[in-house]
């Protein structure tokens, strides 16, 4: 327990660290922010009337929920270049040398990321509510899509944390994470509505957790075709279950492999 | 006192020795990095490691420092031991390594309380310590700018400042002012005396003899991970045939005639240096065998173009022990500083 509280005094020391470079260095702050408008308006302009989700719902609003879990997932990359970039200065060294939980550095980027994504999950929003998003279901439903989205983010980062204390490079984290988190975005019910897959893809798209995660969101934002059947995998049945299995899984896998990968890298 | 000279087996007994370790070996893929170094720093006093790139020296220090682990040997700081009190080690130690440990986005002062609180403590007395030691490093008017703005000296002793938050009892400073202009190292050669006046024991590694002179009360010298010689700087200098007196003739039909006068206060044989009327001979006398031999130039009518006292360098230091002159390693930012040292 004593071990858990350093964890978390020191990491928020980091935290605050990492906090102060977005105040110092705010041009990366406007390209994270950017990005997802972008994102929301190109979909919603150029595909917006290309696909039909089902009655009664329109694109624009059933994609919001997919645009959302795609960039908080895609945020994780933060997580990985920022470890890296931190494993390539000297300031490691300092921090090596400190009396400090070994968890911390990791806990204080994973942390300081999940500000990121409550900065772009607040601009998407807005941006969403401009071209025609509604909330459906009442606020409290609507912050716990946020809360979950948040959440999922939070365990990619830990994902991302290992990649980047494996291979080091700002350059290699970026892609790597473009070549993981592409496919598990798109290979999903994200921008497409799960009906139009067929055979081994559509049971793929139906476990995908990213699916889920986005179900989830559709469905606590009131997103959803009414009365309609997507799918009866249990996975989307139960989505926001399934998807805060995910979440535990892979923070119990992630963080104490994290940890282990951040004392051996730190060390060579 | 200093250790007389040899491994230090007598009159060490009754000193706590805040920095010993044995055997120390580390392999890279392509080099032993470290191949059996040993080094003992007592209670209150300086060791200098000396060497040139690549020597080892900067391993030396991480494995002090517990940022790596060796594959042989054992080293135990202020009590601790590296490998099995890694948590211990860290509380007692301050470092400085060899490029500055400072994150460039955050002030002098933010850099500082950030150390201070992952020491653990706590908010109040970090600020305060943080303000203390930008004062007394000079750094309080920039001390509210982002470190990226400073000059290299500023970084420097920001680092520095930043190894002295808990005010640990050992310091390990590596090469504090290798690509330092030379007003900073003065400087910082002033703030390391303070230090150690205060107490600290302390190891810094160095490629300038005469730093390790100035500093050290004695001097590891090491080449390709292996110590080479020890003692204090004067027994260096000893060894290596301590100053020397380099003269260039007009006429090497003086030869024989300036041999025969150098001769009398050379230590060993007079040498020829790179021509037939360059000589060298060491000297213990100083200044004083200077004139001395001057005074016999005089006397027996031999004309000298250049005539000067020469202190020894790293360089000759290397060359009189290992019988090759320093090779520096991969390393261009040290390697072009390395000239400058004497
Ligand atoms: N991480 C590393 N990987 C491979 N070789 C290394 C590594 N660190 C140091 N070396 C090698 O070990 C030797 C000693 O290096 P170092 O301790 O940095 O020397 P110094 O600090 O005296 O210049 C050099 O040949 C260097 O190239
Ligand atoms: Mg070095």
């Amino acid at each position: 327990m004593n071990a858990v509280s350093r964890a978390l005094t020191d990491g928020w020391v980091i935290t605050k660290r990492n906090l102060i470079k977005i105040k110092r260095v705010p041009e990366v702050l406007i390209f994270v922010l950017i990005s997802p408008i972008m994102f929301v308006l190109l979909f919603a302009f150029v595909f917006g009337g290309a696909i039909n989700p089902g009655d009664g719902v329109s694109y624009k609003e059933f994609l919001i929920g997919g645009i959302f879990a795609q960039t908080v997932v895609f945020g994780a990359t933060f997580t990985g270049a920022g470890l890296a970039e931190d494993m390539q200065k000297g300031i490691i060294d300092r921090f090596r040398s400190l009396p400090m939980s070994p968890a911390a550095v990791l806990v204080g980027r994973t942390t300081s990321d999940v500000v990121y994504n409550v900065l772009s999950l607040i601009i998407m929003a807005l941006t969403g509510l401009l071209v025609g998003w509604r909330i459906r279901d009442g606020a409290l439903d609507a912050l716990a899509g946020f809360g979950l989205l948040l959440l999922f983010a939070y365990a990619i980062s830990w994902v991302m944390a290992w990649v980047g204390l494996l291979v080091p490079s700002v350059e290699v984290i970026n892609n790597a994470s473009f070549i993981v988190i592409m496919p598990l975005t798109f290979v999903s019910n994200a921008f497409v509505p799960i009906q139009s897959f067929d055979g081994v893809l559509r049971t793929i798209v139906e476990w995908n957790p990213v699916s889920a995660l986005t179900q989830a969101a559709r469905d606590l934002f009131g997103n959803l075709p009414p009365g309609e059947t997507v799918s009866d995998a249990w996975s989307l049945q139960h989505p926001a279950l399934y998807t805060l299995l995910w979440v535990v899984g892979i923070l119990l896998v992630f963080v104490p492999l994290s940890v282990r990968q951040y004392r051996l890298a730190s060390s060579k | 006192m200093a250790v007389a000279g040899n491994d230090g087996d007598e009159g060490v007994d009754e000193l706590t020795e805040m920095i010993s370790a044995t055997g120390l070996v580390k392999r890279y893929k392509n080099v032993e990095a470290l191949r059996g170094l040993d080094l003992s720093v007592p209670e209150g006093k300086v060791l200098a490691l000396l060497g040139p790139n690549g020597a080892g020296k900067t391993t030396a220090v991480r494995i002090l420092a517990t940022l790596i682990k060796p594959d042989e040997g054992t080293a135990v700081v202020a009590g601790r031991d590296v490998l099995n009190d890694a948590e211990g080690v860290r509380r007692s130690i301050g470092l400085s390594g060899q490029y500055a440990a400072v994150d460039e986005h955050l002030t002098g002062f933010e850099n500082l309380e950030m150390v201070g609180r992952l020491y653990g403590l706590g908010g109040v007395a970090s600020k305060a310590r943080a303000r203390e030691l930008l004062e007394r490093f000079d750094l309080s008017d920039a001390g509210d700018r982002p470190s990226k703005t400073y000059s290299g000296g500023m970084r420097r002793r920001l680092d520095l400042a930043g190894a002295l938050v808990a005010a640990p009892p050992v310091l390990i400073l590596d090469e504090p002012t290798t690509g330092l202009d030379p007003r900073s190292r003065q400087q910082m050669w002033e703030v390391i005396r303070e230090l150690v006046g205060a107490g600290s024991t302390l190891l810094l590694t160095t490629q300038y003899l005469e730093e390790a002179d100035k500093l050290a009360d004695d001097i590891v010298v090491i080449d390709h991970g292996r110590q080479i010689a020890r003692g204090t700087a004067d027994e260096l200098k000893s060894q290596t045939g301590g100053e020397r007196i380099e003269v260039v003739l007009v006429d090497d039909g003086d030869r024989d005639a300036a041999v025969a006068v150098l001769g009398q206060v050379a230590t060993g044989e007079v040498q020829s240096g790179d021509s037939e009327r360059a000589l060298t001979a060491a000297v213990t006398g100083g200044a004083d065998s200077l004139s001395q031999v001057l005074a016999g130039f005089a006397a027996g009518g031999i004309a000298v173009l250049d005539i000067g006292l020469r202190r020894p360098t790293l360089d000759d230091v290397f060359l009189s022990l290992t019988g090759h002159a320093t090779e520096s390693d991969t390393d261009s930012d040290a390697g072009s500083a390395g000239g400058e040292g004497a």
